[in-house]
Parts: C-alpha cells; structure tokens; sequence
C-alpha cells in the first residue's frame, strides 16, 4: 500500500512552469526525501498533497483514494499533517492554542476547556522538549521556538502520513538529533514521512528513499543505500560535483572595522568584547540558547543593549536603530527573513536595493533601469530563480527569498556585514554561490560577521568564537575539527586553540 | 551527543498581557463615575445609568458587528448605513404614500424580518465584493456607505419616516421586561453570546486565527472565506436589528440616521483594545469601550456643555482616551 501516489502532476504560475509532469510515490511506513535544488518544485509539491493548491492537472491518491475536494479542509486533515516551509503559526494567539488550533475543545464536545487545553499544551511540549510557556503570545518566540511548537503539533497531531518542509532549516544540533529520535519512533509506531531538506547528511541519517526533482521535473527515485552524496547531488543540480575551488582572500587588513565594548543584553549574554578587521570574517557559532543570534540582533539596531558600545569604523551606533546602523555602513542578513527580511508584494529588484535606493537616481527619484541592472546582476550572482527583477518577491521559493534578502544585504557594499543563518534554507550549490558573494565582499575589504550554527558557513572564517550560555566560550583559528567546534558548541569540550 | 540538551530559554514576557488588557479600560470607567458624580447628584442613580445604558444599546449592537469585522481581519465601513436603510427600506415597503410610504401595501408584520433581511443582503453584498472579488475592503465598504445611504435618500425622498401604526418594528425599542428596557437586556443578552462564542468555541476561535494569520488558519482547516463571509453578514444584520431599536427608541428615522457614527464604532472597539490589524483584541473590551463612550456622553450633557460644542469636545475626549488606553496598555493599537 502507498500512503500517497502523485501522477502527472502540472502546476503553472503564470509564466513559470513550477511542476511539469511530476510523479512520487511514497510507500506505507517509510521516510521519503524529497531534495532539489532552491525553486524546484519542492513545497509546490507539498501544496498540492495537502489540498491548500490544485493542480492543473494530475491526480493524488490516498492509500488508493483519490484525494478529497479541495474545500472539504477537515478531511485533508485526516490524511496528512504538514510542517510547512512558511510558518503557520498564529502569532496573536497562544501557544497552547496554536497547538491545538482548530481543535481546541480536544474532540471532548463543544465547549473549550481552556485549563484542560494548557495542560494538554504543556504536555505535548514537555514530551517534544520543547522550554516555551504554554501561556505566552507566539509572537514573542524565537524563530527556532516556533518552527519546534510547530513540529510538536504535526507530530502529536496522530495523523499516519506526515509531511516536514524543511524541518531542520532554523533548528540547532541538539533539537535536530531530538526530532529524528521522534520521528524514528513514529515510523516503528507506522508512521510515514515525506522529508524535505537541504542538508544531505540528514538524509542519510533518517529516509530510505530518496526523489529528486531539478527544474519542475521528476529526475529519480532510488533508495538512499543506492547514492552516494556526490550522486545525489549530481541528480540535482546536474552537473558532475567539481572541487570547490578553495577561495583564497588576501590578508586581513590591520584597522579594526567593527568594535564591541562590554555588549550585554538581559539574560541572553554579558560582557563581549570583539573586534573585526577590514577584511576579515570571523563567525560566530553556538546553539539557540547561546545568545549569538541576540548578539547579532544588538549589532544591527534590532534590539538595544542593556550596557557597552558597538562602533563601526570608529564611530558608536545609535543604541536600538536600525537605520543608524544602515547609515554607519552595516549591511545585515536577519534571522526572520519573514520579518526582517523582505517586503512582500514588492519585486526582487525593489527588496534588494532599499539600502541604495538614495543612490539609483538623483533628487530622491529612482531610476528604474539602473535598478534593474543592479538587481540583474544579483540574480546572476547568487543564482536567485526567478522570472525576472520584477517578479514579487512572496512568489519566490523559500531558499530564493533567502538569497534576495543576502542581495539586499550585500547592496550597499557596506562596511560592515552581520549575517545571521545567511544560508538557512539554501541548496548545497547556491551556498556556494553565497559564500563566495561573501568571499568577494570581504576580499572587498568589508568585515565580516557570520553567526551561524552551519559548519559549511564557518569554515571559510578566519577564526570562529562559540558563545555557550551568553559568553565566549572557546576561539578557534581556521582549520579547526568539526568535532572540536561541536564538542564547545554544545557545552561538553574544553575550549581549545585559544 | 544529543542527552546534551542546552535548556532552550524560553520568553516569559509581560505575565499574561491580554488579560490586563482587557481590564484597561476598568481604572478609566471608574475615574467617569467619580467625575460624573461631582458634575451632578443625579449621575449616579440607577435610573441614569440604565439610560446610558440604553442610549448605548444601539451604538453597542454596531460595534460588536465591527469589533468581530475586526478580528476577523476585515473593516466594514458600511454598518453606520445599514442602521438607517435597513428599518427605512422595512418602513417605506409598509406605509401608505400619505406617510412617506411606497404604497405597496405589504403587511405590517413583515417589517422586523424585513429590515434584518435587508441587512443579511447587505453583508452578502459586502462579502462578495471584498472576499470573492478581493477588492479593498476599505474602499469598498465606504463605496457602500455613501451608497446605501444615498438608497434610503432615494427611497423616502430625504423625509422622515414615522408611523403610529407599525407596532412590530417598534416594539423592540420601548418595550420594557422585567422593569428594564428590552434594547438593554438585547444589548447585554448578545455581547455575552458573542463573548461566550468567541471565547469557548473552536469556531469562534477561528475569527482570531484569520484575523492573526489567514494562511495559517486555512492550512489549520478553517474555511476561512466561508467565516469572514458570515461575520460580514451577522455584523450588517447586527447593524439592521440596531437601526429596529432605534425606530421604537426615537419614534422615527431620519434621512441621515447613523451619519458618523462609524467613527464611534471604531473608537470603541480600537478602545477596547480590538486591533485593526485583526485576530486581536476582546468583545468585553469593545463593550467596556461603548459605555464609556456613552458616560462621556451622559457626563457632558448632564453638566449642561454648550451643544455646539459638544461634537469637539466629545471628538477630543474620544482621542484623549485613545492617547490614555495607548499609555496605560503600553501597546501600540495597530
Ligand atoms: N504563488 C506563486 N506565484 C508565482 N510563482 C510561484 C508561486 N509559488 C511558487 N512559484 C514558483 O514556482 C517555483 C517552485 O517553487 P517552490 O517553492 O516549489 O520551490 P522549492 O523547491 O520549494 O524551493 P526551496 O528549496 O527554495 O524551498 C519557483 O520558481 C517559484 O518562483
Ligand atoms: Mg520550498
């Protein structure tokens, strides 16, 4: 029996073509990944399996069912629970109600139990360890804590078919480890996953099947034994895997660009001090509760620190101002790119030259060809999929509007460029091409920030600080072990190299 | 590796920001009493809080409409002319030329349904237009206001309409039960439904989820088009059965009955602490938000403000509240 079988599926966005002739089969009981490179069709696909699109044409069957009509939204929910890419928590409510949205009176009669409901609430996320308060607004959590409430509600949700759309994009090692622990004991207990994701190992870890679509097309279906990584990722961008050429940038220049004195912020970190030279990137690791992200956040006027300075080229920052930190010459990446990132209804070209806007035409006008021209060749760098400069940037796929967002950032040529998880939700290849935007910046003489948890992003740094608990905990010049960085990371190494 | 884990921290802001909010506006209330109980003796009787009270009655249907418009993260502009049009369309379809009627003669019981017809017609309207067509509700809705005002203009020939003769549509604004004023116990009987639905039952829930995030909440099973669709038309309904209460309450209805009243609504609601933006806010705090209003009313009629003043001073007090609710929430009303 098959949990789900697509055939035929077409699906067009006007012009762009997002799915053509597709077909997956998952089989009962197994974990299915789907990999493709950023705009391949992924979550269009996801759309369609959980009845909010339809296809043009193409059928879907259930366990040999055919699908049910697109109105009836209860009995979709029947068939398949969904993590979706875009968050689908419901930031004025709480987060015990968005748990259970939808079904807040538990299937235990008409009236709300809202005392029942916490309790419920507290145990879902007790058993998914998940630290948030059931009683708070979603609105104050951190990108991470939603995308966990949200996991925690399609697993507990008891549904035999569950699809997770780039589950692990926000999540650090430890809450990754803990959602496969889960969902290995859901697929003993039956349970049938469809995986999205673009960190290959994870794929290895956890699915035994692999489908990969490139360019709205189905390329192959195998078991992931069969495949080697660098067969899976010649399936998907194909081309055969060549040696990353190694960058190599020239030396780091000597005047400090960025100067932190003394940072501290609440309960998430005290007492940083760090400086970063012109050319130089240094990132900065830790898992979500270390506080690098706040960090980040504090250095480009997302958030006012309780004590200490940030000067940028020598001068300090307005507290608490993001276009202070703009005009000192900062360029940034945020960790909400749904928040921070892009104005939705607006186009790729217009999103990624708000920081140079004053400079595309004279007297405050804008000259619409030269915008384009710049936007062009962001496309053309960071290999953004799309339809042209002017398409809206809400119609991209996920990892495109990552790299729109990178764009926006990189604009200005500022002097200064923080960039938080920068390549959350990007393909293996276009990570490439955003490392090596970022090589070309610093080379460039811009100083670099890169607060990440993703190895691949550290690696080129010059050095890597881990912040464990809101302080340093460990420094590591480049060249450092994986298993070095990870050990420190996640509280149990000693700090060595320092 | 994975025993290791690091205690997430968890955000424990602000203890329980939503339920201060909706007591906001009780320290507010309180400080009217008082002030209201300097300005004259006869502030604080029962007597004169019962007829605030209904004063606010009709108001207070309105704003309930648009405070679940609201939240469900829709406007309705259009409910200040509903309360006129749809009792003078169930008025001019009943009385004879000679009263200002149409002369068709249908029966005198068929007033009340007719009037909260018209109103579900002009929700059914509102909805296809700004759900099915996805035209700007605000546009849209004020389109509708200036239109269906301009209807009841038409339809009566900028006259008046009163009659002696059509107890039904009457009846709900001075009939008296159980010693107190029917429009008062209609007033209070729905906003404590209407709490009651929004906050027990999943789909008066779901008003909040649309409002907070559509695609959220259609992705969580809510027909979300289907709901925005019926509280559009219970609020022009609501509106209707206001403008039935206002034909007993006054005797008649005007040719620009419920003219601004729509600012009233909004600054009750956004009062309140309902937001604009939708999927937040309280129906008790847009209750609390009508009575206030309707104790400022009373206050400044009781200390005998000069009338032609009394539009500037009732406006500026209004933006005063906000000013206050603003300060003392410490939220941004958006
Ligand atoms: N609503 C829409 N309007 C126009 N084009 C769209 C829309 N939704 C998706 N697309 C286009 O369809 C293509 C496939 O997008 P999809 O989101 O399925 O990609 P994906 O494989 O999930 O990519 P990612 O890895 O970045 O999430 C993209 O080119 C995208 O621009
Ligand atoms: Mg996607």
């Amino acid at each position: 029996m098959n949990a789900v079988e697509a055939s035929n599926i077409t699906k067009r966005f006007g012009q762009t073509v997002a799915l053509n002739d597709v077909h997956i089969t998952v089989a009962d009981g197994e974990t299915h990944a789907l990999v493709g490179r950023n705009g391949a069709g992924k979550s269009t696909l996801v759309s369609m399996l959980t009845g909010l699109n339809r296809p043009d044409s193409g059928e879907i069957t259930f366990r040999g069912e055919p699908a049910p009509a697109l109105s009836d939204r209860q009995a979709w929910r029947t068939k398949v629970a969904c993590v979706y890419q875009k968050s689908t928590i419901i930031p004025t409510l709480t987060v015990a109600e968005n748990l259970f949205i939808n079904r807040q009176n538990l299937d235990g009669g008409a009236v709300i139990s809202w005392s029942r409901l916490r309790r419920k609430a507290s145990d879902v996320l007790g058993e998914y360890g998940v630290d948030v308060d059931p009683n708070v607004e979603a609105a104050t959590l951190t990108v991470e804590q939603r995308q966990l409430v949200e996991i925690a509600r399609a697993l507990s949700f008891g549904a035999k078919f569950i699809i997770l759309d780039e589950p692990t994009a926000q999540l650090d090692g430890p809450a990754i480890e803990r959602l496969f622990e889960r969902m290995r004991s859901l697929r003993a207990a039956g349970v049938t996953f469809l995986f999205i994701s673009h960190h290959l190992q994870e794929i290895f870890e956890i699915c035994q099947t692999v489908t990969v679509f490139r360019d709205a097309r189905h390329i192959v279906t195998s078991p992931v034994a069969d495949l080697s990584k660098d067969q899976l990722v010649e399936a998907m961008t194909g081309e055969a895997v060549g040696l990353g050429a190694v960058a190599s940038r020239p030396a780091v220049g000597s005047e400090s660009v960025l100067d932190i004195r003394d940072l501290a912020l609440g309960k998430h970190f005290s007492g940083i001090d760090l400086s970063v030279r012109r050319g130089e990137v240094v990132g900065i690791a830790g898992s979500a509760s270390s506080g690098k992200v706040e960090l980040g956040e504090v250095i480009v006027g997302l958030r006012k620190a309780d004590a200490g300075t940030v000067a940028v080229s020598g001068k300090s920052l307005k507290p608490g101002s993001v276009p202070a930190a703009l005009a000192g010459g900062v360029g940034f990446v945020p960790e909400d790119r749904h928040k921070e990132g892009f104005v939705p209804g607006l186009s790729i070209a217009e999103n990624a030259t708000f920081p140079i806007a004053g400079r595309l035409g004279r007297f405050g006008s804008i000259s619409g060809r030269r915008r384009d021209q710049v936007a062009a060749r962001m496309i053309d760098e960071l290999a953004i999929k799309t339809s042209g400069p002017d398409q809206d940037v809400a119609d991209l796929s996920g990892g495109n509007q990552q790299k729109v967002v990178m764009a926006r950032a990189l604009s200005s040529e500022p002097d200064l460029l923080v960039l938080m998880d920068p390549t959350a939700g990007v393909d293996v290849k276009s990570k490439e091409n955003l490392l090596d935007a970022v090589d070309r910046a610093a080379a460039a003489g811009a100083a670099v920030l890169v607060i990440s948890d993703e190895l691949d992003d550290l690696r080129p740094c010059d050095r890597v600080l881990v912040m464990f608990h809101g302080s340093v905990a460990g420094e590591f010049p480049a060249g450092w072990t994986d298993n070095e960085l990870v050990s420190v990371i996640e509280g149990i190494g000693e700090s060595s190299g320092e | 590796m994975s025993d290791v884990s690091t205690p997430v921290v968890a955000a424990r802001p602000r203890l329980q920001v939503a339920k201060l909010r909706d007591l906001a506006l009780l320290p507010a209330i309180l400080v009217l009493l008082v002030v209201g109980f300097i300005a004259s003796p006869i502030f604080l009787t029962s007597g004169n809080l019962l007829n605030v009270v209904q004063q606010q009655s009709e108001l207070g249907l309105v704003v309930l409409g648009e405070a679940l418009v609201l939240i469900v993260g829709k406007m309705d502009l259009s409910l200040e002319s509903t309360l006129g049009f749809a009792p003078a369309l169930a008025m001019v379809l009943v009385l004879p030329t000679s009263e200002n009627g149409l002369g068709l003669g249908l029966p005198e019981w068929t007033a009340l349904p007719v009037c909260l017809l018209a109103g579900v017609a002009i929700g059914a309207v509102n909805a296809f237009l700004v759900l099915r067509l996805q035209l700007s509700g605000f546009i849209i809705t004020l389109g509708m206001l200036i239109t269906i005002r301009g209807l009841q203009q038409g339809l009566t020939v900028g006259q008046s309409l009163s009659s002696p003769n059509m107890p039904s549509l009457y009846y709900l604004g001075n009939a008296v039960w159980f010693g107190v004023h029917a429009s008062i116990w209609i007033f209070l009987a729905l906003f404590v439904i209407a709490i009651a639905f929004v906050g027990y039952f999943r789909h008066g829930r779901s008003l909040y989820a649309i409002g907070g995030n559509e695609a959220a909440a259609k992705a969580a099973g809510i027909r979300t088009t289907r709901v925005a669709a019926i509280v559009l038309i219970v609020a022009s309904v609501l509106a209707a059965l206001a403008g039935a209460m206002m034909v007993g309450h006054y005797g008649s209805i005007t040719a620009n009955q419920g003219s601004g009243w729509i600012f009233n609504a909004f600054a009750a609601a956004v009062l309140g602490g309902v937001s604009l933006n939708g999927g937040k806010g309280t129906l008790f705090g847009a209750m609390c938000g009508v009575l206030m209003l309707g104790l400022v009313q009373n206050i400044l009629t009781l200390a005998h403000v000069n009338p032609y003043w009394l539009g500037a001073i009732n406006g500026a007090i209004i933006i005063g509240a906000l000013v206050l609710a603003r300060l003392t929430t410490g939220k941004a009303q958006d």
